[in-house]
């Protein structure tokens, strides 16, 4: 009871702190868990990440399977209680205020001057997920290209790159 | 004044409470590596919940809080169209179906050890991921009309973030002020407090 509970206080800390979310925190999640708390060596920690890189959606879940390790079923939903629950209370306390001060002529350019920076860490985080893609050789590369333009130029759903980039890299990456 | 026009306003729909949950699982079953592109691909494009400038903004503000921006940006569009149930119902969907996956391989790696050799294929995805988040981070920017000032923001965030590998709270600490006060002044906002 006591280790869920730590779970939980630990994950609710992480969860504060995660501006950028799951890559942004993940340096603090590794000194929690490996080196302050000692649940987990170094070399499960990058296994159980590469786990949960296998799932698709929000890549913050990583908490959830962190908490199945140290804690089975309790602790995995101790974790994900706690990596979801305070940031999604500031973010429901946040669209509160902004109801609040709606018309206030400040409000919408204020607003507005968060986009350029939205927009250009999107596509930090996506030039970093294809330079990390790059250590298996130029293929990937070639894959991020066709798939930009693919995205960028076409509205046809992208399920048809990434099932044509996993079938590749299958066939000649394999 | 009024605000700049979009070139194509876009009618939006209000999506009815079934609606948002199934929206939001599309969106966290098929996002691979970049949730924030499915998003915004399934709630501008195909339903048509927020126009390209109200998601960007939904997102902008997700991004300064701490926690998952695609999270957060959950939680306000949902309680912008059903309250406290809107929400949670976003939430659930977003999380459902990739925890359900996720409890899957935690199973499959307790009784095997390892987890089944899908290496390249991950690879493969991986990296179709990855030009669909440079894709979509290209389509928002150009349908956003933004200007040259927020162009040279949106650059600067995207170098400090990728090339200098600074980290997020700093960047946004260090660029959302200028930022914000760029967008102020081009809205004659600041010019006239000071005249009046």
């Amino acid at each position: 009871m006591a280790l869920l509970l730590q779970i939980l206080v630990t994950f609710s800390i992480l969860s504060l702190v995660a501006v950028g979310g799951a890559n942004a925190v993940l340096p603090e999640m590794h000194r929690q868990l490996v080196e302050l708390r000692g649940w987990m060596d170094d070399a499960t920690f990058s296994q159980l990440y590469a786990l949960a890189q296998a799932a698709p959606g929000p890549n913050i879940l990583v908490a959830s399977v962190m908490g199945w390790r140290v804690a089975a079923w309790g602790g995995m939903a101790m974790a994900t209680l706690g990596m979801l629950l305070p940031s999604a209370i500031l973010a429901w306390c946040m669209a509160g205020l902004l109801h609040r001060l709606r018309g206030a002529a400040w409000l919408k350019p204020a607003q507005a001057g968060l986009v350029p920076i939205a927009v250009g860490l999107l596509l930090a985080a996506g030039l970093v997920m294809a330079e990390a893609s790059s250590q298996f050789g130029l293929l990937p590369l070639v894959i991020v290209a066709a798939s930009t333009l693919f995205v960028w130029r076409t509205s046809w759903s992208p399920l048809w790159v990434l099932a044509g980039g996993g079938v590749l890299g299958l066939l000649l990456l394999g | 004044m009024p605000a700049a026009p979009d070139s194509s306003p876009p009618a939006t729909v209000t999506p009815s409470r079934p609606d948002l949950f199934l929206g939001y699982v599309k969106i966290g079953l098929f996002g691979f590596g970049g949730v924030a592109a499915w998003a915004r691909r399934v709630i501008v494009e195909e339903r048509r919940w927020l126009t390209e400038r109200e998601y960007a903004e939904v997102l902008g503000l997700g991004q300064v809080l701490p926690g998952p921006n695609v999270g957060n940006a959950a939680v306000m569009i949902g309680r912008r169209f059903h309250g406290l149930p809107g929400a949670l119902l976003a939430t659930a969907g977003i999380y459902c179906a990739p925890l359900i996956i996720l409890i899957a391989l935690c199973l499959l790696y307790d009784r095997y050890g390892r987890l089944p050799e899908v290496r390249p294929v991950m690879a493969g995805i991986a990296a179709a991921a990855a030009g669909m988040v440079i894709g979509t981070a290209c389509k928002m920017a150009g349908k956003l009309k933004l200007a040259p000032e927020a162009v040279l923001l949106l650059l600067v965030a995207t170098f400090c973030a990728a090339w200098l590998r600074l980290s997020l709270p700093l960047i946004v600490l260090a660029l959302a002020p200028l930022s914000i006060t760029a967008s102020l002044w081009r809205a004659g906002l600041i010019l006239r407090k000071a005249t009046s």
